[in-house]
């Protein structure tokens, strides 16, 4: 029998549940209150691509030193599923604990002798107290976190709070649940004992983060980033962030005065018409953006390659699913990396923003627009589902009240009037971005004619070669120019000089941050490079010819970024070494640590005798 | 096609209208379609419509799909700025840009491949949503630049040039697009200019979504013995419910009709439509009567032309979203961005 795990304040607690059965806002009434103890966690919602039935898990990673990615592993599994009961109980660390609905005698041969476990008869107590079958069934899940708050001293004055406000508005809810927390919660100080030695305690470790999710956060950023036309389909992960924006844009953009909309947001027939209308705004001189995910991607293919070959600003989020094809609508992956860099047909380049969490999710959201306007070119924002549907916690959002939307080169009536050459494909600054003009601008001056068929400098229609040349060079060469614009990638050294680095992106930052410090704890040193963005700036390269080898993380099966990479940056594909984690669920810190470490430590760690001596 | 450039001179005594322009400055780059193809009678009736209307070419945006009729805005208003889209994606492209800014007219030429094939879908939902558009179907019922296959629009049996016979039954537009909620109707022939230039001029004040559906028979392709848009077939089975003059100017309204053979509509631009009946009791602002008597018309082998529907109260998708009356792309930032203080406020919600 291993020794019970002990922690305070750093464990990982699991709630298996069933979809539907309201779980959910108890999971995170739960998750919420440990934050409220100033105590950093990070809650996440692994469901089902189903609406009631089918099973789901929360898994909230308590860390008061603040490692918000996944960890991996489980110290107490919560677990109400019976569907779910073999996997739950074997997922749970040797030593780890197990609380369950102990109301219909189990067999010793249900569960393990290595880990705690504590029954509660849940269903008996909610039986007993209430009649009503619904009333059984959401109060059950209020039992239970009252349970837990005494096992693991949660206190219950933090959950009464959120309570309160989350009841706000409906508040003769409020007593009943309150009345059901302390019925689970006396029951578990009079029956159970102290059976669990994971404990919080009060700590001040959150400071003044705030608690989002990206879609939420990326929407904002899209008001911030001055959008007003919105064109999406509903397609799991990304429906949030659409929904957020039209909150958003009630808020913030209804004229005080008139009570009129300054937005628009469409709800398509299909992505084809996301993007098409997206397209249309953005050529008329407005923002705009459509929100989607790899599907939806797939079927804007066409109108990507005329975007970009007519210069149009589109903006796209992209909240990154498992696929290919439908795959898996609920789950995470990092597997739209490629289909999105080269979109569509022909030769095309797309730029790529990539944020690490909500706070960037806002900050790409609103830098994407004048991205697109100043390099008239489509822009991806690509978050994926365990950042855009996941509460997690982040620096505040930011705002400077001195910055002013880039509209980038738009020839103005005084400019044409003033006899300015205008010639929309013509790069008078050496940079390879060429003037445009908004329809309806000057009586006779600076109209164009906008195809996707090629033309010369001045838009005028022409299937000559070297015409053709001409202008896909100078698209080449807005690429290059993007290089500079976008957000650069983020170097850390290890505490000590070493020759390997690693290279990860997007959603993996999280557990990138804990695995790092396991693998430094192990004597594993590894410098890094965050990547912010597509086309890669010239650091990559720099930081790759300076390392003998070095991880490239993601989470997707075919190393979609290190083939780009290797593609674009010129480099030895026989340095970059791919660490994948594709199943689905968010990348954990044990899955990066173990990976890297089983490789590294013939070479980088000296071995331990050597030590000694 | 004429491969000789367009001469920049113009007759001096070319006629102007209030703005001083001729109908020359409504013209765009000499048309590269082949020689007697009724699109370019559509775009001369296009550029007529708008010099009558006394339009500024600049304040209108022309918009198109892929195809032989796609190409057409090349030809007319080059003063205008176009947008040759993505074979049947006109409408997004076209709602998007209607949605940037509501101030400029919008014109999408489309064909019968492009709306009625692989865009129907787009054909359908620009319509329910009521975007304030003219959107003209240049049909020809057959693939023009790729030589001739049946559209969607051909009807059942029709005889293709090379003698194939269409099996698929025809998508009828103008059906679709009352079904669908557009609030101006017509149809109209490429071979008759005086019913299509005010049918045009109506469209273009009308305040809503209007569909025209424009017969425009394809002299490569589909222009012989056993085709149902030929010349020949058009002109022997067109059957006008009414003849359109669309007034602007307030002229007084002649009266020397006799009494129910004139309808006068005014639409909400305080533009008037004056309607002489040609079927008696046809009544163009009966919906349900419309689709019926044309289906009926149809079904006898007639070509049911002039203006079909009209309701000129209609309501635009501006009017259902409630947007504000400034075009969205003339918003400045204080306008558009809530600034750091509301961010502060947000930040302090979720904490």
């Amino acid at each position: 029998m291993p020794q019970p795990i002990t922690s305070i304040n750093d464990f990982v607690v699991k709630f298996a549940n069933v979809n539907g059965s309201g779980s959910a806002s108890a999971n995170q009434l739960f998750a919420k209150s440990i934050l409220r103890m100033g105590i950093p966690v990070a809650p996440r919602n692994i469901f089902p691509s189903n609406i009631q039935g089918l099973p789901t898990w929360y898994e909230v990673r308590v860390s008061e030193a603040g490692h918000i990615g996944r960890r991996g592993g489980v110290d107490l599994m919560v677990a109400m599923n019976p569907q779910t009961w073999a996997q739950d109980v074997a997922s749970i660390d040797a030593g780890g604990y197990l609380f369950y609905d102990s109301t219909k005698p189990m067999p010793p041969s249900r569960f393990r002798d290595d880990i705690q476990v504590i029954g509660m008869p849940l269903t008996e107590i909610c039986n007993a107290a209430y009649s009503d079958a619904r009333q059984r069934q959401l109060f059950k899940n209020i039992i239970y976190v009252g349970a837990l708050s005494a096992l693991i001293d949660l206190d219950p004055a933090a959950v009464e709070t959120l309570i309160g406000e989350q009841f706000k508005g409906k508040d003769k809810l409020i007593q009943p649940n309150i009345q059901a927390l302390h019925m689970g919660r006396d029951y578990a100080l009079a029956h159970l004992g102290h059976p669990v030695g994971l404990k919080l305690r009060r700590a001040d470790a959150v400071g003044n983060r705030i608690f989002i999710e990206g879609n939420n956060a990326a929407a904002l950023g899209a008001v911030y980033g001055g959008a007003t036309i919105a064109a999406w389909y509903p397609i799991t992960p990304s429906t949030g962030l659409a929904e957020a924006f039209a909150r958003h844009c009630r808020r913030f953009r209804t004229d005080p005065a008139t009570g009129k909309a300054r937005y628009a947001i469409i709800q398509g027939e299909d992505e084809l018409a996301s993007i098409g209308i997206v397209v249309g705004a953005a050529w008329n001189g407005a923002r705009a953006f459509t929100t989607t995910s790899g599907p939806g991607i797939s079927l804007m293919q066409e109108f990507l390659g005329l975007a970009y070959f007519a210069e149009i600003p589109a903006v796209l989020f992209d909240v990154q699913r498992g696929g290919p094809s439908t795959g898996m609508p609920t789950r995470t992956q990092q597997a739209d990396i490629l289909s999105c860099a080269y979109a569509s047909h022909g030769d095309t380049k797309h730029v790529l923003l990539l944020p690490r969490d909500p706070h960037e999710c806002f900050e790409m959201g609103a830098q994407a627009f004048d991205l697109a306007d100043r390099l008239q070119t489509p822009i991806f924002v690509m978050l994926d589902l365990d950042i855009g549907m996941n509460e997690s916690l982040c620096a505040p959002l930011a705002w400077d009240d001195a910055r002013r939307l880039d509209r980038g080169k738009v020839m103005t009536a005084e400019e044409l009037e003033a006899g300015k050459d205008f010639g929309r494909y013509l790069d008078v600054d050496g940079d390879g971005i060429p003037y445009r003009t908004y329809p309806g601008t000057h009586p006779e001056r600076g109209s164009f004619f906008t195809r996707g068929t090629s033309k010369d400098r001045y838009a005028k229609y022409s299937e000559d070669g070297e015409v053709y040349v001409d202008n896909m060079k100078r698209l080449l060469a807005k690429f290059d120019t993007a290089k500079k614009l976008v957000p650069a990638p983020e170097r850390r050294d290890a505490a000590q000089p070493t020759r390997e680095g690693v290279i990860y992106f997007g959603s993996t930052a999280a557990a990138m941050d804990e695995a790092l410090a396991d693998l430094e704890e192990r004597g594993v040193h590894l410098d890094t490079l965050r990547l912010r963005a597509f086309p890669f700036a010239d650091e990559v390269l720099r930081f790759i010819a300076g390392h003998e080898r070095v991880f490239v993380v993601e989470q997707n099966r075919d190393a979609q970024m290190r083939a780009l990479i290797v593609n674009e940056v010129g480099v030895d594909p026989a340095k970059l070494v791919p660490i994948l984690h594709f199943d689905g669920t968010p990348i954990t810190a044990r899955f990066i640590a173990g990976e890297i470490s089983a490789q590294v430590r013939p070479r980088n760690v000296a071995p331990l005798r050597e030590v000694a001596r | 096609m004429s491969f000789l450039p367009k001469p920049k001179l113009h007759h001096p005594h070319l006629p102007t209208n209030a703005l001083g322009l001729t109908r020359r400055d409504y013209e765009g780059a000499i048309s590269t379609l082949c020689a007697g193809c009724g699109h370019d009678s559509i775009s001369a009736a296009i550029i007529q419509a708008c010099f009558e209307l006394d339009l500024p070419p600049h304040r209108i945006a022309k918009l198109s799909g892929i195809g032989c009729s796609s190409k057409t805005p090349t030809y007319f208003l080059g003063s205008s700025h176009g947008f040759n889209s993505v074979h049947g994606r006109m409408p997004s492209v076209l709602t998007g840009a209607n949605l940037a800014n509501r101030e400029l007219i919008y014109l999408g030429v489309s064909g019968d491949g492009d709306s009625a094939s692989i865009g129907l879908g787009q054909f359908a939902h620009i319509i329910r949503r009521g975007v304030n558009m003219v959107y003209i179907v240049e049909n020809n019922g057959v693939y023009g630049l790729t030589k001739g296959q049946f559209s969607a629009t051909a009807d059942k049996g029709a005889k293709s040039k090379k003698g194939a016979v269409n099996g698929d039954g025809a998508i009828d537009l103008i059906g679709l697009a009352l079904q669908l909620g557009a609030t101006y109707v017509a149809r109209s022939f490429s071979g008759d200019k005086a019913q299509l230039v005010p049918l045009i001029k109506g469209a273009i004040r009308h305040h809503g979504a209007a569909f025209l559906d424009v017969i425009s028979p394809c002299v490569a392709f589909n222009n012989h013995e056993g085709s149902t848009k030929g010349f020949d077939y058009v002109r022997a089975h067109n059957e006008a419910v009414n003849r359109l003059d669309v007034m602007t100017h307030h002229e007084p309204i002649e009266a020397d009709y006799a009494p129910g053979t004139v309808e006068i509509v005014t639409q909400h631009d305080g533009s008037v439509l004056r309607l002489r009946k040609l079927a008696a009791h046809y009544d163009p602002s009966d919906r349900l009567q419309a689709m019926s008597y044309i289906q009926q018309r149809q079904a006898a082998g007639e070509v049911v032309t002039g203006l079909l529907y009209v309701d000129p109260e209609a309501a635009d998708l501006h009017d259902g979203l409630n947007t504000v009356d400034a075009p969205f792309n003339r918003l400045t930032d204080a306008e558009l961005v809530p600034g750091a203080a509301a961010l502060a406020k947000f930040n302090a919600s979720l904490r």
